[in-house]
């Protein structure tokens, strides 16, 4: 299913794109004007002419797609004119400066979720409700068996796993950019105010976290400790890929856990080889996709990422809603975290190629 | 049931082998007598009978929750398993809270469970909704799985033995041996399985041995030895069995420890004539009489599982039981004895029985022939003998070795022949289940039909390494062209070698073959779906299975 030829954002082959607006939004390939939802790698990707996203990312923006990108910051809510559009970023609650994209002109309004989560995250603003006449919504847990228990819970569970081994440094796998700094707020806000270990992937965002303002305990790259300090009883946060890789020789004994949405479900944990598998989540979960669908109240509905075809489905026939999903262009290489590598989104941009 | 729910979630935490070996002997101590014979028999796998069916679960799931079908089916499809996603799903049921239910796991086992299932509909239905909104978080997995059946703890039964030698102080042969042939769950098998050596009740005349297990030849540590000191034989294409005759009456055991005494009289009618105190170790068989080698692995799966075979199928496929150990004589252990001393005692058995119970080369009993050994460099050419003998390879015993308990690398190999392989291209994919859930790891391949339509072949649940498992299930999520609930074809563009044991015709498959445990050999990158295999060169192989390594080797 293709976004009609004719309409205020259509699919091309460089990702959703709005000929009023004349701009791109989280596009796949280098293009003049880009207006992003997040900074994460499968949304904002380096190369455009201009990027346009909330102020509160910028940091994260520049960070990853290099200082000198030409970049406007936008505060939430905050109303633009873009040629014949009117442009908003609304706050999704999925990390630190991230947006749902509103797009008003012709007298209609498309909103275009980015990735969200309506639970409680003390590292970054909490979503938003949105009204537009269409919604292009992502699912990448589109599924009813996943159902997130508040992070507070998990993080108590997390502080517990790690008190509960004084003798073995504690490594905490999670997503380097929003995951971990989640983490570390809600550790912070159970009472946690001793250091924290980092990987390096994870210390390069702390930065602009911090000049946020969010409330975190100290961290500290491990890098930076002597290799002869013992790290027993010490918590490390670490992103995935470093599980099983060179990096980990620098502990002894670790106990291990990952800390994602995946987690929920037995046989991932099982195959992932991590001792613990904590469910957290920075999307949204089965009740939270359809929450956000009836708050939209939109008459129609595209699904992208993960079980699109599913919750379209589901909202079509049981909800009786126009609902289609947007098609194999947006089934990307998710890692485990739903998100995608350079690589693979390079694979994903040209189909054709990939094949 | 709490408490063996914990050992569960421990065991699924616990990667090291000390830690699971302590966590299991730690509940199966703490354990009551009761719930630690059921915890037992739940951790080795023996107690899988299945109360209500998955499918009758799901119902009672579907009807409460107002959940459409076709979205239970993609969330079965994600996590693999059905006890598991209706846990997943409770709470989409809404239940009313309930005050919680802890009761013993033996309980559920002996009486609650067994109650469940014998309701009907409606009362049925409302007792598990009852029991779901009752139990603590993580039992509802627990319950669902032991209501369905077929739980797998997977751990292994070395490590349960393992905890149990730590718990009794006993050796884990001892209790390998001990549980062979069955446990009953119940406190009072408990307390025999741990009792002392000296205080030991009779062992039940039914009780086989623990087999003794090879492992895949090692060329290289083979080649280091001196070939005089091994007993070279055959390894037959059938099943591995234990033939006990002891107190008049006679046991047929099966590798899996199944009693198959009904599948076949012939055998139980032959071990009549055996000496009281004898347990034999062979290879079960269809072999007709006058033949020179034995019918194959198709004619045997006709008589498996079947009780009481009619006597056309007596007549049509006639089973043998190929001896090649002799593990007690004269209600004697031989166990500890050599091989050679074993093989002494075997031959000299079989010559003593009259003919019209055996003869070492025709009957109902054979002896499995030792073959000549002068060199190493010989191996290979009796190897690939072993196909027109109708054996899948070769066995290699070492002549000074005991019976040991399981597999002990190093004492008995097995070499197997090559298998025949095909390159067939993937069409479907299907979602795996436990540790493969949500991986598309369940693959269906076809040949070319001489009308250049792909024809479905085989199915191959192994032989790729994660990483290409990975690769492979994202190749296929791009590239679905059709749903069929959790069936994904996929466009006909990777090739794979496909290895298997044997080839028969077949009416139930639409290629007209059925194949024999299928598996992959390799992702052929480098093929082109064109240059596939058709279904005229499995049927080549069919007519000809030696002439496959020139004829279709690339």
């Amino acid at each position: 299913m293709v976004l009609p030829g004719d309409g205020l954002i259509q699919l091309t082959p460089e990702g959703l794109y709005c000929p009023a607006a004349d701009a791109w939004i989280d596009p796949w390939r280098p293009v003049s004007r880009a207006l992003i939802t997040h900074g994460h790698a499968d949304h904002a990707r380096p190369g455009c002419g201009e990027y346009w996203a909330v102020a509160a990312g910028e940091g994260v923006l520049r960070q990853r797609l290099g200082a000198g990108i030409t970049l406007t910051g936008v505060g939430y809510g905050q109303e633009r004119r873009l040629g014949g559009a009117l442009v908003s970023f609304h706050s999704a609650g999925h990390v630190l400066g991230s947006a749902q994209i509103r797009i008003s002109a012709g007298g209609e309004t498309w909103l275009i979720s980015g990735d969200y989560k309506r639970d409680a995250d003390p590292s970054c603003a909490p979503f938003e409700p949105v009204a537009a006449d269409v919604l292009i919504t992502e699912a990448t847990f589109g599924l009813p068996i996943y159902r997130w228990r508040p992070g507070r819970e998990v993080a108590a569970e997390i502080l517990a796993w790690w008190r509960a081994a004084p003798q073995r440094p504690s490594l905490l796998f999670a997503y380097a950019f929003g995951k971990a700094q989640r983490l570390l707020a809600e550790l912070s806000a159970l009472g946690v105010d001793e250091e924290v270990l980092l990987h390096g992937a994870v210390q390069m965002l702390m930065a602009p976290y911090r000049s946020e303002g969010v409330v975190l305990p100290p961290t500290r790259p491990v890098s930076e400790l002597p290799r002869s300090e013992s790290l027993a009883g010490r918590l490390v946060i670490a992103p995935p890929s470093a599980h099983r890789s060179p990096w980990m020789k620098r502990f002894v004994n670790p106990q291990t856990a990952f800390v994602s949405g995946w987690m929920a479900v037995r046989g991932a944990r099982r195959r992932r080889g991590f001792e613990r598998g904590f469910a957290l989540s920075d999307h949204a979960d089965w009740d939270g996709l359809l929450r956000t669908v009836r708050d939209c109240g939109a008459r129609q509905v595209y699904v992208t990422h993960g079980n699109s075809d599913g919750l379209a489905r589901y909202l079509r026939e049981e909800q009786g809603l126009a609902a289609e999903p947007l098609g194999r262009a947006f089934e990307v290489e998710r890692s485990e975290e739903g998100e995608v590598g350079a690589a693979a989104a390079t694979a994903v941009a040209s189909p054709e190629a990939a094949s | 049931m709490q408490a063996f729910a914990d050992l569960i979630q421990q065991l699924e935490r616990s990667p090291g082998t000390k830690d699971r070996v302590a966590a299991l002997a730690a509940h199966l101590q703490a354990a009551d007598g009761a719930d630690g014979a059921w915890a037992l028999a739940l951790l080795l796998g023996k107690q899988r009978r299945r109360l209500i069916t998955g499918r009758r679960l799901r119902q009672i799931c579907l009807e409460r929750s107002g959940l459409p079908e076709w979205l239970f089916d993609a969330c079965h499809a994600q996590v693999g398993d059905s006890a598991e996603t209706i846990a997943l799903l409770l709470p989409q049921l809404a239940l009313p809270p309930a005050p919680p239910l802890e009761l013993p796991l033996a309980e559920w086992m002996e009486t609650r469970l067994p109650a469940l299932a014998a309701l009907e509909a409606e009362v049925q239905a409302q007792a598990v909704l009852a029991i779901w909104a009752a139990l603590p978080d993580g039992q509802c997995f627990l319950f669902n799985k032991l209501l369905t059946g077929g739980f797998r703890v997977g751990v292994a039964a070395g490590l349960v033995t393992r905890a149990l030698a730590q718990v009794s102080g006993l050796e884990e042969a001892e209790l390998a041996h001990r549980l062979m042939g069955g446990f009953e769950p119940s406190a009072a098998a408990m307390q025999a399985l741990l009792a002392p050596l000296e205080a030991g009740a009779a062992a039940p005349i039914s009780r086989p041995y623990p087999f003794c297990l090879a492992s895949p030849l090692e060329a290289e540590r083979l080649a280091a030895t001196d070939p005089t000191g091994w007993q070279l034989e055959w390894k037959w294409d059938g099943i591995r069995a234990q033939l006990i005759r002891r107190s008049g009456q006679t046991f047929l055991w099966s590798r899996g420890e199944e009693l198959i005494n009904a599948s076949f009289p012939e055998l139980v009618g032959m071990a009549e004539g055996l000496p009281p105190g004898t347990v034999l170790d062979g290879e079960l068989t269809v072999w007709l009489p006058q033949a020179p080698q034995p019918a194959g692995f198709g004619p045997l799966q006709r008589r498996l599982g079947r009780h009481k075979p009619g006597a056309a199928l007596l007549r049509e496929c006639p089973a043998a039981f190929v001896a090649y150990d002799l593990l007690e004589r004269g209600g004697q252990d031989l166990r500890p004895e050599p091989l050679s001393r074993r093989r002494a005692a075997l031959e000299d058995l079989l010559q003593g029985l009259t003919e019209a119970v055996a003869t070492p080369a025709t009957g109902l009993l054979r002896l499995s022939p030792v073959l000549p050994l002068g060199g190493w460099d010989a191996l290979e050419a009796l190897r690939q003998q072993a196909r027109s003998v109708g054996a899948e390879g070769l066995m290699l015993k070492a002549l000074d070795s005991a019976y040991g308990v399981g597999r002990r690398r190093g004492l008995w190999w097995k070499h197997k022949l090559e298998p025949m392989e095909l390159d067939a291209v993937l069409l479907y994919a299907q979602a795996g289940s436990g540790r493969r859930a949500n991986l598309y790891t369940d693959y269906t391949f076809g040949l070319w039909d001489g009308e250049g339509r792909l024809v479905t072949f085989a199915k191959a649940y192994s032989g790729l390494d994660d990483s290409e498992i990975t690769e492979l299930d994202r190749w296929i999520r791009r590239h679905t062209t059709e749903r069929f609930g959790p069936v994904r074809a996929v466009e006909p563009l990777q090739v794979f070698s496909l290895g298997f044991e044997g080839l028969q015709l077949s009416s139930r498959h639409r290629s007209g073959l059925a194949v024999r445990f299928p598996r992959i050999l390799r992702w052929r990158r480098d093929r082109t779906p064109e240059s596939a295999d058709s279904l005229t060169s499995a049927l080549a192989l069919l007519e000809d299975p030696a002439a496959q390594r020139s004829a279709f080797q690339r």
